[in-house]
């Protein structure tokens, strides 16, 4: 980091200095929220003070202790968050791997195709994009009870791979273009396939292109309300729509402190996933980055 | 297709209609399609409001009670908030993503795990959940609506009692869980750069900025397209921030409206969300239109 | 344990019946068939779900699905042949649908075959059929603060108008600068509150025999006139507010009248969670009346089941009766604190008291006539300016008469 380390020290005070601020923008409502959750409702969602949330009176009273875990109780123990959690990994890493599988090579062969045909596959796959889901989902319903496949996982993952798709055509096809031609072009020269250049030589430059569009195509599938709500039936529920059931309805109390204790826990496998990832884009791959 | 009949319920018996189900099954028989109605849901006062619209030109007492009396019409009330928030979210939330790839970008290696695992915390948290979180610190009794009270020494300051504030929150909101999109992708580009060519130009005398600015910028281009088409689309379909603010009295969506057609209340109106959502999608190419066009000649230039 | 519907309670209780399930595994389900339940999810047709679950045996197979999309998910499901669910639950608003589409049989049959726990009210006829059978009630009902009213020296209001000069007096002493509550968020809530003080009036929502609006009169721009006189007297966040938010402004003690469901009303009183102070004071009292009237303005609800029509006979015996044993009266007798039972041998508990008070004034029950949904997804959005002060009552009518009318037309109600 040659360049880095001419830096002058006015304009490293200005970065770390926008950083503090943007750390601190992203990081305060979870921690809050992560604080709150081992509070009572009354505490943590007080229309008194918000400093009830920091003393817990009303926790203090209802539990005998300034933190309390029944939120966490409260949804993994009696309401089974667990299960949820097992569909919502067998939904999303299901959708990950479809999504990547068939986004590299038709991104790939999207953006190296000179075709017009390639250029309007793009376009449909954005209309399909652009419909809202709610309405999608809905025109799916019926359909679906007919042929007697609504309620279970596989339906939602192909709904949800199908959601997806175009996104991650169009991330990885952008990725795909910032990568020479030239690259592959050798490859090619030197003796391989269209299909080992693909493999061997763009996959490992891709890998920070891949690891992104996973992680989003993951964080679709993991924080999808819109299709899981409403083409799962209760035993299959994956975690947010367990959630939006905690939140209750009109004419009836739910527990928010559920939803708060499990939108924290479901946070953590997403803070594992990141921490584990990181490492691969920042060290593993700015190596073999594209020379020149 | 409606008879009058006496309905009972625990509390009592009222003479009620009801849809006359077997002379609707006869129609369905004769019609399995139902009535091809053209264009009318398009055109209606609950979608595009021609004929309202068209009255309202004819008839008006000048500019501002145009205005009003349009934007009491709910289409082009949610559109209004839709394209305000759609034009001021995608390139602040850019930007902002930008800003924070460069700055991450900077640091040491030990320090940017961390940096980026908090950077993308606003995004990876479920967005209903995610906005009813932050309303509530933005709250008057919350942490955030309290702080700002007392900074701004007005104790009945409400975000969301006025459509002004509540459109800026509903922003701010935007911003906040957008702008980590931007900086995942554009980071994950800027590990792509080429070196050399930032050593080189370094060399040459080229200022930070310049580096840039016709270096890292350039490279990105084709990223910032992804990122713009992607941001724009997703912004033109806003709709959880609005529900999880509770902001529907100053502020609705397009996507609301589908919503609302469908899921928020008893009577599902199937032809009414198809038609917003046609609209939308018509909403959206427009707006992308530039986008596509650069797309467009990129593909030309790649054939070429 | 006092009616509430914490899931700590619930869970408690339906553990219980599990526990307990002994009792009820002999349901004496003549037939064999499957059984499978749609229902909204709340900890009364839990219970209820949990009874029917219970019938299960080698022959009849029992499944539910309860969640809050059940509205969403029932059209198409029952629509569906043969239908995914052999029960739906439904309330006054969610039957309209499956009344429209025909998507229910008629229960005449198999009340007579094995109806005997039920009583004559439960039944909900349409055009002298069953359609459902009911088994708890619901609605809004005045919400107020003992201690409150006596430091202002004002009686327990029974009409809109005594609420408001209520609330003026409370203000004037001092007690609290925003006395009211209500659940004016745009959307169903503010919907349901034209709704209530509409039917207050005792004025129909539309001409007899027609799908024809009939709103805009002086009884509409009434209750437009006094949602907007209430809107005074509360925090200016108002708007913001729906049935759920309002339970935890009253819990917080910055309320002193509301009008609430009371199916909310057991968390309000519930030693285990509710605050103290308030829950000490809390006192209910069936809605007020509006413009002189003397019914309680506020709609009355009920829960009930119905069985799908595109399924097998054998199905539909087998779902009714696992039904009827989900409500028999020993299920309510294991359970008297979960809900307003509608079922024999119900004794109200002190959290039931406004629901019933609303019943015994005449309060009238929210209509199902076939576009009543319409109307109200009208109302949820066209009255959102002006419970905003934003436009006047004529407008908000005229706004709500053509979103109305637009709906109707589209739907083929109107011409």
């Amino acid at each position: 980091m040659s360049v880095a380390t001419r830096r002058p020290a006015a304009l490293n005070a200005l970065i770390l200095g926008f950083l503090a601020i943007w750390i601190i923008a992203a990081a305060f409502p979870f921690a809050w929220t992560v604080w709150g959750s081992f509070k009572v409702e009354a505490d943590f969602f007080s229309r008194q003070s918000w400093w009830s949330a920091i003393e817990g009176t009303r926790t203090q009273a209802q539990t005998g202790s300034a933190f309390t875990l029944a939120g966490y109780a409260g949804a993994w123990v009696k309401n089974e968050f667990w299960k949820a959690a097992i569909n919502t990994l067998i939904v999303t890493v299901s959708v990950t791997l479809i999504s990547l599988t068939i986004g590299t090579l038709g991104g790939y062969a999207l953006a190296r195709s000179g075709s017009r045909y390639a250029f309007w596959i793009l376009i449909a796959a954005l209309i399909f994009r652009a419909m809202p889901h709610i309405t999608l989902v809905s025109g799916y319903m019926l359909p679906f009870f007919q042929l007697n496949i609504w309620g279970v996982l596989p339906t939602t993952i192909i709904v949800l791979v199908a959601i997806n798709q175009p996104f991650t055509l169009w991330m990885l096809h952008s990725f795909f273009l910032s990568i020479p031609k030239d690259l592959d072009e050798s490859a090619m020269v030197d003796g391989c396939t269209r299909f080992q250049a693909f493999r061997m030589v763009i996959i490992p430059v891709m890998w920070p292109g891949v690891i992104t569009t996973g992680l989003f195509s993951f964080l679709l599938g993991y924080n999808d309300f819109a299709v899981t709500s409403m083409l799962l039936s209760q035993e299959n529920q994956t975690m947010v729509p367990k959630i939006a059931s905690f939140l209750g309805s009109i004419q009836n109390e739910g527990n928010v402190m559920y939803a708060v204790a499990a939108v924290v826990s479901a946070t953590v496998p997403l803070f594992i996933l990141v921490l584990f990832f990181q490492r691969q884009i920042v060290s593993g791959l700015t190596a073999g980055a594209v020379k020149g | 297709m409606l008879i009058t009949v006496q309905n009972c319920d625990p509390f009592g018996c009222t003479t009620q209609t009801k849809v006359d189900t077997e002379a609707m099954a006869k129609l369905n028989e004769a019609q399995p399609l139902g009535q091809f109605v053209g264009l009318a849901n398009y055109l209606n006062r609950n979608h595009l409001a021609v004929e309202e619209i068209g009255a309202i030109l004819a008839d008006n007492k000048g500019f501002s009670d145009v205005v009003s009396r349009i934007f009491n019409l709910p289409f082009y009330r949610a559109l209004s908030f839709t394209l305000v928030y759609c034009f001021l979210v995608t390139p602040l939330a850019m930007a902002l993503g930008f800003a924070i790839a460069l700055a991450v970008n900077t640091l040491p290696r030990l320090l940017k795990g961390p940096a980026i695992f908090i950077s993308i915390l606003p995004m990876i948290i479920t967005p209903l959940v995610g906005s009813l979180l932050l309303a509530w610190m933005f709250n008057p009794a919350g942490i955030l609506g309290a702080t700002l009270q007392s900074l701004t020494g007005d104790p009945g300051l409400s975000l969301l009692a006025s459509p002004a504030l509540a459109w800026t929150v509903l922003i701010f909101y935007g911003v906040w869980t957008n702008g980590p999109f931007s900086f995942v992708v554009f980071y994950a580009g800027l590990q792509t750069v080429p070196h050399d060519t930032v050593e080189s130009a370094r060399i040459d005398g080229a200022s930070r900025w310049e580096v840039i600015r016709h270096v890292i910028i350039p490279h990105l281009a084709p990223l910032a397209t992804f990122v713009a088409l992607v941001q724009l689309m997703d912004n033109f379909r806003v709709f959880e921030p609005i529900v999880g603010f509770s902001a529907e009295a100053n502020a609705t969506s397009l996507s609301w409206l589908v919503f609302n057609d469908l899921v928020g209340q008893d009577a599902q109106l199937f032809g009414s969300a198809a038609s917003t959502s046609v609209i939308t999608i018509v909403g959206v190419l427009i707006l992308l239109a530039p986008v596509l066009r650069r797309t467009w000649r990129e593909f030309n230039q790649k054939a070429v | 344990m006092k009616l509430s519907r914490t899931f700590t309670a619930g869970a408690v209780s339906l553990a219980a019946l599990l526990a307990g399930g002994v009792a009820f595994a002999e349901c004496g389900i003549q037939g064999a068939g499957n059984v499978a339940i749609l229902s909204n999810d709340f900890e009364a047709l839990r219970i209820v779900n949990g009874v029917a679950m219970s019938c299960a045996t080698a022959d009849v197979t029992v499944s539910a699905n309860a969640t809050t999309e059940h509205k969403n998910i029932q059209g198409p499901a029952l629509t569906a042949n043969p239908a995914e669910y052999t029960v739906a639950m439904v309330a006054n608003n969610s039957i309209v649908p499956l009344l429209n589409d025909d998507l229910i049989r008629p229960l005449d049959d198999l009340v007579a075959k094995y109806g005997a726990s039920l009583q004559p009210n439960q039944l909900i006829t349409i055009d002298g059929k069953v359609m459902a059978i009911a088994f708890m009630g619901n609605g809004q009902h005045l919400f107020y603060r003992k201690d409150i009213l006596e430091k202002a020296g004002v009686a327990v209001p029974t009409s809109y108008e005594e609420m408001l000069a209520a609330a003026q007096a409370i203000k004037d002493a001092g007690l609290m600068e925003y006395p009211l509550a209500a659940a004016d968020k745009p959307g169903w809530d503010l919907a349901a509150e034209f709704v209530n003080m509409y039917l207050g009036t005792g004025d129909e929502f539309f001409a007899p025999g027609s799908a024809e609006l009939a709103i805009d009169n002086d009884n509409g721009r009434k209750v437009l006139e006094t949602m907007r006189a209430m809107t005074t007297f509360m925090n200016p966040d108002y708007l913001t507010y729906d049935a759920n938010e309002i339970s935890k402004v009253w819990d917080a003690g910055n309320v002193a009248m509301m009008n609430q469901w009371g199916s909310l009303a057991g968390a309000a009183i519930d030693p285990a969670t509710a605050n103290p102070d308030v829950a000490a004071n809390t006192g209910f009292a069936p809605a007020p009346t509006i413009g002189g009237g003397t019914i309680p303005a506020a709609a009355l609800w009920w829960d009930g089941f119905t069985i799908a029509k595109n399924i097998s006979d054998a199905d539909a015996e087998v779902s009714f009766q696992a039904m009827v044993k989900g409500i028999s009266p020993e299920t309510v007798a294991a359970n008297p604190a979960a809900a307003t039972w509608l079922v024999a041998g119900y004794e109200p508990g002190p959290a039931a008291v406004g629901v019933i008070g609303n019943a015994n004034g005449g309060a009238r029950a929210y209509p199902m006539q076939p576009y009543m949904g319409l109307l109200h997804t009208a109302l949820s959005a066209e009255l959102a300016d002006f419970i905003a002060g934003k436009e006047d009552a004529d407008q908000a009518l005229a706004d709500v008469k053509a979103a109305y009318d637009t709906a109707a037309k589209e739907a083929g109600f109107l011409n």
